[in-house]
C-alpha cells in the first residue's frame, strides 16, 4: 500500500531491517530522539497506555504506545465492521442450519436441509440462469460501450469543449439511482410508451411490445435498462485509463508503420488491460447482486423469467416468511461471491 | 494545446526532419481526418441520444398533465406544461417528509462514515503494524459481500436491538457499505502525501491526532469532498435495505417513496416522473460542483496512478 508515488526517498527506510517497523526513525541523530518522545507521550494518551511520569519510563513505554496508536484509530472500523458485517454473516450461516428462526423463538437444528431444499428447487436454478446471463450480457456491454465511448471522448479530431460537454451527457445515466431508472424505463417500455412509438414510426413493428411483461422480452428488456444505466462507469475509467497510456508508445506504433486498428489492439488494449480485468471482476459482482432494478421493473415475472437470485431469496424471506430456507440460498450466494472477490483480490495484489 | 497537437496528429508529425514539406501530403491526409471527424461527431451524437433522450423524456414527462403521458403521437413538450406535478409533490407533507429522512439519513452516514474512515486510513497509510495486511485484505473483501446475504440477519438483528424502522438502523447499516471503500480511498489520498509533512510536525512535538487533524485533514480536502460525494450518493440511493428496514410511510426514503407512489391503483405517471426530478436534484448539483472529484472517486477503484 504504501508505494504511492510521493513515498519518502528511499534512504529513510532502512529502519525497516528485520525488526518491527518503527514509524520513528532518525537513523543516529540523537537530537531528535526527545520530540519523538513527546510525540509518543502524546501518543500514550490516546491509547489508554500509562501516562508516562519520568524520563525513563515514558522512553519504556514509548514503543508499546507508538505500536497500540494504529489499533486505536482502526478501533471504530473494526467495532463497526465486527457487528455489523462478522456477527450477521455467523447470524445467516446460523439460521441456514436452523428451521423457523425468526418467526419461531426456539429454532431446530435441521443440518443441510434447507441447502438440499435450495438446490433441489427449480426456480433457483432458473434464478442462477437468470442472473448468469443477466450478468454476463450487461457486463460485456457495459465494456463495450465503456470503451467506445471513452476511444470517442479520447480523440484527437474534437476540440476539448466539445469532449466535456459529451463527457457530461454521457455519466448521465449513472447520476440516477434504480429506484429512479426502473420507474423512467416502465415509462418509456410501456406498450404505449415513446420505445414502441419509436420502434412503430421506423416500420420495426406493426403493435406495441410489452417489453417487461411479455415472457419472451422481459429478461432482454431489464438487462438493456440495466446496460444503459451501468456503462458510465467503465467509461470514465477508461478514459482516465486512455489519458495514461504514453504518447511514445503510439509513435513507436506509428512509426513501425501499424494500423490504426493495430495501435488500438497492440498499444491500448493491452496498456488498458488491467483496468478491464479489475472493473470487470467488479462489475461481475455487483450486477449479479443487482436487486432494486429487477424488483420495481418485473419483481422477477412474468413466469419467472427474470427471477435473479437476489429476487429469489428476498422473496424466500419477505414474502414467504421462510427465513431459514432464504438463509441457506443467502449463503449460497456469498460463497459463489467469495470465489469472485478472491480473483478480484489476487489481480489487484498482483498489480501491487 | 500546440504540443498536444504535435503529439497526437499525424499530419503535424510525418515530417521527421520537421522540414515544412508536407504541402503534398497535406491534401492527401485532409479529406481523411475530415472524415474521420465526421464520423465521430455522429457516433458521439448517437451515444448522446442513447444516453440522454431517456432522461429528457422523464423531465418532459413530469410537466405534463396525467392524461396525456401516452398521448398519441408522443410530445416532447406539450401545450398544457404545467408545474402541477411538482406541486402536488411539495405540497404533501408525506411525500416531503421521504425527502427530508433520505437528507438526514445520507448527511449522517456521510459525517460519520468520513470520521471512521480518516481515522482508519491514517493508520493505514502512517503505521507498520502487525495485522496491517490481513485486516487491509478484509477491507476490500467486505466490499463484495452480497447485501441480500447480510439482509435477514440484519432484520433479525435491528428487531433486537429495537432499532427497526428508525434512523439509526439504517445509518449503522449503510456504514457497512461505505466504509470500506472510504477507507480504501481515503488512504490511497494520504500516501500520496509525502510523510515528512507529519514527520516534520512531530518533531515540534505534536501527537499524532494533531498532526492527523492540524496537517492531513486541511490538505486532504480533494481526497475528502470526493469520498463524501461517493457515501452521499450511495446512501441517497440504498434501496433494498430501506425497503427492509423500515416499515412506516413517515420513515421510507425517496427511492422507496417513488415505489409507493406506483403502487396506487392508478399510476400518477407525472407525479412519478417529478419525484424522480427531484430525488436526483441533489445528486446532479454534487455531480456539476464537484465533478472533477467525482470522477476521481469513480475511478479510484480501478486505476493506479
Amino acid at each position: 500500500m504504501g508505494r504511492g508515488v510521493l513515498t519518502p526517498p528511499p534512504h529513510k527506510h532502512p529502519s525497516i531491517d528485520g525488526r518491527a517497523a518503527d514509524p520513528s526513525h532518525r537513523e543516529g541523530n540523537r537530537g531528535a530522539a526527545t520530540p519523538h518522545r513527546k510525540a509518543s507521550a502524546v501518543a500514550s494518551t490516546n491509547t489508554v497506555v500509562r501516562p508516562g511520569s519520568t524520563k525513563s519510563r515514558t522512553s519504556r513505554w514509548a514503543p508499546t504506545a507508538r505500536k497500540l496508536t494504529p489499533y486505536a484509530f482502526l478501533s471504530p472500523t473494526v467495532i463497526v465492521m465486527l457487528v455489523l458485517m462478522l456477527i450477521p454473516v455467523i447470524m445467516v450461516i446460523g439460521y441456514s442450519f436452523m428451521d423457523n428462526v425468526i418467526t419461531n423463538k426456539n429454532p431446530v437444528f435441521v443440518g443441510i436441509d434447507n441447502y438440499v431444499e435450495v438446490l433441489s428447487d427449480p426456480v433457483f436454478r432458473t434464478a442462477t440462469g437468470n442472473t448468469l446471463f443477466f450478468t454476463l450480457v450487461s457486463v460485456a456491454a457495459h465494456l463495450l460501450l465503456g470503451l467506445g465511448f471513452a476511444m470517442l471522448l479520447n480523440s484527437p479530431l474534437v476540440g476539448n469543449v466539445t469532449k466535456a460537454l459529451f463527457r457530461v451527457v454521457y455519466i448521465l445515466p449513472w447520476l440516477f439511482t434504480v429506484a429512479i431508472i426502473a420507474v423512467l424505463w416502465r415509462l418509456m417500455l410501456n406498450p404505449n410508451g415513446v420505445v414502441n412509438y419509436l420502434l412503430i414510426s421506423l416500420g420495426l413493428t406493426d403493435k406495441g411490445i410489452e417489453w417487461l411483461s411479455s415472457p419472451d422480452t422481459a429478461l432482454l428488456a431489464v438487462t438493456f435498462i440495466n446496460i444503459w444505466a451501468g456503462y458510465s462507469f467503465y467509461m470514465v475509467t477508461l478514459l482516465a485509463g486512455l489519458q495514461g497510456v504514453p504518447a511514445d508508445l503510439y509513435e513507436a506504433a506509428r512509426v513501425d508503420g501499424a494500423s490504426a486498428f493495430q495501435r488500438f489492439w497492440n498499444v491500448t488494449l493491452p496498456q488498458l488491460k488491467p483496468i478491464i480485468i479489475s472493473m470487470s471482476v467488479l462489475d461481475i459482482i455487483w450486477t449479479s447482486q443487482q436487486f432494486a432494478l429487477i424488483w420495481m421493473t418485473t419483481g422477477g415475472g412474468p413466469v419467472n423469467v427474470t427471477e435473479m437470485l437476489s429476487t429469489y431469496t428476498y422473496k424466500l424471506a419477505f414474502s414467504r416468511y421462510e427465513f431459514s430456507v432464504a438463509s441457506a440460498s443467502a449463503v449460497l450466494i456469498l460463497l459463489l461471491t467469495m470465489v469472485l472477490a478472491f480473483f478480484y483480490v489476487r489481480h489487484q495484489k498482483a498489480r501491487d | 494545446m500546440t504540443t498536444f497537437a504535435q503529439k497526437q496528429s499525424p499530419a503535424v508529425r510525418t515530417t521527421p526532419d520537421g522540414a515544412r514539406r508536407s504541402p503534398a501530403q497535406k491534401p492527401r491526409r485532409r479529406p481523411k481526418e475530415r472524415l474521420a471527424k465526421v464520423v465521430i461527431i455522429v457516433l458521439l451524437l448517437t451515444g448522446a441520444a442513447f444516453a440522454a433522450f431517456p432522461i429528457i423524456w422523464m423531465a418532459s414527462s413530469s410537466f405534463k398533465p396525467n392524461t396525456e403521458i401516452f398521448a398519441y403521437p408522443p410530445q416532447l413538450i406539450t401545450s398544457n406544461f404545467s408545474f402541477d406535478a411538482y406541486i402536488t409533490i411539495l405540497t404533501d407533507p408525506a411525500k416531503v417528509r421521504f425527502f427530508i429522512n433520505s437528507y438526514v439519513v445520507s448527511l449522517a452516514v456521510t459525517a460519520l462514515t468520513l470520521l471512521v474512515a480518516i481515522l482508519a486510513s491514517y493508520a493505514f497509510s502512517r503505521y507498520e503494524f502487525k495485522g496491517k495486511r490481513p485486516i487491509n485484505m478484509i477491507i476490500v473483501s467486505i466490499q463484495a459481500v452480497p447485501p441480500i446475504t447480510l439482509l435477514i440477519p440484519f432484520f433479525g438483528l435491528m428487531v433486537v436491538l429495537g432499532l427497526y424502522n428508525t434512523y439509526q438502523g439504517l445509518i449503522l447499516t449503510y456504514l457497512v457499505f461505505t466504509l470500506p471503500y472510504a477507507i480504501i480511498m481515503m488512504t490511497g489520498y494520504f500516501n500520496t502525501l509525502p510523510k515528512e509533512l507529519d514527520e516534520a510536525a512531530r518533531m515540534d512535538g505534536a501527537g499524532p491526532l494533531t498532526v492527523l487533524w492540524r496537517i492531513l485533514v486541511p490538505i486532504s480536502i480533494p481526497g475528502i469532498v470526493s469520498v463524501g460525494v461517493y457515501t452521499f450518493m450511495i446512501a441517497w440511493n440504498e434501496y433494498l435495505f430501506a425497503l427492509t428496514l423500515t416499515r412506516t410511510e413517515d420513515m421510507r426514503t425517496v427511492p422507496i417513496g417513488i415505489q409507493l407512489l406506483m403502487g396506487q391503483n392508478s399510476y400518477e405517471w407525472n407525479e412519478m416522473m417529478a419525484m424522480s426530478i427531484l430525488g436526483c436534484i441533489p445528486v446532479l448539483i454534487l455531480f456539476l460542483f464537484f465533478q472533477r472529484y467525482f470522477i476521481g472517486g469513480m475511478t479510484a477503484g480501478a486505476v493506479k496512478s
